[in-house]
């Protein structure tokens, strides 16, 4: 599959996570996904683009929108979507569901519930990576939202001053739940990040390409020691901020502006450097892939309560339980 | 015997499982100067990659030693100020202690936080004298408090080959004591309570600092009560065998603990006790007050610290 072209790579990663959204969308519409997901659709360059410059040894830190990063980095679509119903086959074994789907073995350290999270685990994990000088990079997903995150800002600091290896992509929607980022931030995405003093630029978020060669360049001057980098993709979220927003159908966002961003959609844009016979066959099999996930997830097997607080202590010490009598 | 600073066992600590494991590593303010003793020499011996000052950036350095314990190493984060564990619970109690089960076991999480200093520093007054221990042990966090230097040494190696994020609190009125200790200083196994002073009639469990205030209370009543003192030594998880051995033994309880009463690890004990142990009389608790700021005057502060005076009346309520 490497041998493939790179546009070929990204249409792929780009369907499977669009795809993947739209069927747990739907799942969560209809209850067989509890707690509901921050759905990813419009933003699938990113993920993509950012993860196709690494490699399996390479880390991740996500966020609550996170399916598209998990996937992307490599994770099975099949034990992701078992982890979103909640089954002792997904990738937590049921236990982290959509905001903490993780696979670490693939280096993805997490989806994280709290804005910014991530960023100082991507540092610390590029920190770690440096001492052992062996070349593998940390990429610190986080939206725009998160620029107004202290910790964030701090651990900018932290990784320019000790030149780690970490790529910090801010994935700029436009919003922060409701709030438009020019409600939000003093100043521009790009200055801020150079004046920690980090490799900062904007990339257009709806073009896989534009991302892949931005993260190309960043990663590598990561491995070369060159110290850290921030890139800003401006992107869209097709969707509301969570599902919830499909029922109760808040409007804080121009039809027009929705629009615009709808007729830029990466997934279109990418399939035109695709040619059709093998845009087709991509589709087709990831639908066979999605289909097969949903059947997979759905016949996963529900965590017995009893076990509900296992893996909460790595040496397996059991806490009392919540009654004794 | 020989004498063992409680300060120069928290280092000799630190160095000796540097020395023993590559992974450890150690990050705080001022460490590589050693500020407040603990850190003493590490970074003369083990240099920059190992030891690392950090910027005034509690919350970013705390997290990075999430991420850099993820990618395999065993950091130590030192925190000169209790209550600089209100700024990273987050990065603690939300992030490094949820990993572990939140991922359904995929990854460990093995950082150890080091507050050299906690509680009450005589004069500090209110933002540098909590000693905020129940809240770690309420969330779940491994958490010690060593009550000597033999205690402080073996718990702090303990903690630091946990597989899981532990709190050390070493007490500040401690931090200057000498203990006389013999033989090998080794690991001592979190969730093992120590009993200091045996005895019949009523047990004492006293933690931290008021280790020492009870065994003073002890040998002062001795011609009154045998008093039997037992330190927990781990907060949480909680060595439950040995206080109820204990306390079923004498039949009487007093818990001494400088947390707040409200919510506080005394409280825990009582609880417990009331639910499961066979008493002979009601059990009592020696406590700060609930929700105590320290204020500055030193007679204030004092009057807010659990002290002799209070553990011997409450003693002497449960004889009754």
């Amino acid at each position: 599959m490497s041998a493939e072209p790179r546009a070929v790579r990204l249409y792929r990663t780009m369907r499977l996570i669009r795809e993947f959204e739209e069927r747990c969308l739907a799942m969560s519409l209809s209850g067989e996904i509890v707690g509901g997901i921050h759905p990813y659709i419009g933003q699938e360059a990113v993920a993509a683009g950012i993860c196709a410059a690494l490699t399996e040894d390479d880390v991740v830190t996500s966020t609550h929108r996170g399916h598209g990063h998990v996937l992307a980095k490599g994770a099975d679509p099949k034990r992701m979507l078992a982890e979103l119903c909640g089954t002792t086959a997904g990738l937590n074994r049921g236990r982290g569901g959509s905001m903490h789907a993780a696979d670490v073995s693939l280096g993805v350290y997490g989806a994280n519930g709290i804005v910014g999270a991530g960023a100082p685990i991507a540092a610390g994990a590029a920190w770690s990576f440096q001492r052992r000088g062996d070349g593998r990079v940390a990429v610190a997903f986080f939206g725009d939202g998160a620029l107004s995150q202290g910790v964030v800002l701090e651990a900018f600091n932290l990784a320019a001053l000790w030149q780690l290896p970490v790529v910090f992509v801010c994935e700029n929607n436009g919003y922060a739940t409701s709030l438009p980022l020019n409600r939000a931030l003093a100043g521009d995405p790009v200055e801020r990040a150079a004046g920690f003093g980090l490799t900062a630029r904007a990339v257009d978020g709806m073009d896989a390409d534009a991302v892949a060669d931005a993260a190309a360049e960043a990663v590598e001057r990561c491995r070369r020691g060159g110290g850290p980098a921030f890139l800003e993709c401006r992107t869209y979220r097709f969707n509301g901020h969570h599902s919830f927003e499909e029922q109760v159908g808040l409007n804080y966002r121009d039809d027009a502006e929705v629009g615009e961003w709808r007729a830029r959609d990466p997934l279109r844009t990418q399939s035109t450097r695709v040619d059709g016979a093998t845009a087709g066959a991509i589709d087709a099999e990831i639908s066979t892939l999605i289909d097969e996930a949903v059947e997979f997830a759905r016949a996963g097997r529900a965590p017995d309560p009893a076990e509900a607080l296992h893996h909460l202590y790595a040496d397996g010490t059991t806490p009392r339980p919540g009654v004794m009598i | 015997m020989a004498a063992l600073a409680y300060i120069t066992a928290l280092n000799q600590a630190l160095h000796d499982e540097m020395a023993r494991d590559d992974r450890v590593c150690v990050f705080g303010e001022d460490v590589r100067i050693g500020l407040t003793q603990v850190a003493k020499g590490l970074h003369d011996r083990f240099g920059d990659g190992r030891v690392v000052d950090t910027p005034l950036s509690e919350q970013a350095f705390t997290s990075l030693a999430t991420g850099a314990a993820m990618a395999g190493q065993r950091p130590v984060v030192e925190y000169q100020i209790p209550s600089l564990l209100y700024l990273v619970f987050e990065q603690i109690a939300n992030q490094a202690h949820k990993f572990s089960l939140m991922t359904g076991g995929q990854v460990e999480v093995p950082v150890t936080y080091l507050v050299p200093g906690s509680g009450s520093r005589s004069g500090m007054a209110g933002q540098h004298s909590d000693h905020p221990y129940s809240l770690f042990a309420h969330v779940g966090i491994k958490t010690v408090l060593p009550a000597t230097a033999s205690d402080a040494y073996g718990l702090l190696l303990s903690a630091v080959r946990d597989p899981d994020p532990v709190a050390v609190f070493a007490p500040s009125a401690l931090m200057g004591t000498v203990e006389e200790v013999s033989g090998e200083l080794g690991p001592v196994p979190l969730g093992s309570a120590r009993i200091h002073r045996t005895g019949e009639d009523v047990t004492v469990v006293a933690t931290g600092q008021c280790v020492h205030v009870a065994l003073a209370v002890a040998e002062a009543m001795a011609d009154e009560a045998s008093i039997e003192v037992v330190d927990p030594r781990t907060i949480y998880p909680v060595d439950w065998e040995t206080i109820r051995a204990s306390a079923e033994k004498t039949g009487r309880l007093v818990v001494i603990d400088d947390a707040n009463r409200m919510c506080g690890f005394g409280g825990e004990v009582l609880a417990t006790a009331a639910e499961q142990f066979d008493l002979t009389a009601r059990p009592r608790r020696v406590t700060r007050p609930d929700g105590a700021v320290i204020p500055y005057a030193l007679v204030l502060d004092q009057a807010l610290l659990p002290d002799a005076a209070q553990l011997t009346d409450a003693i002497r309520a449960v004889l009754k």
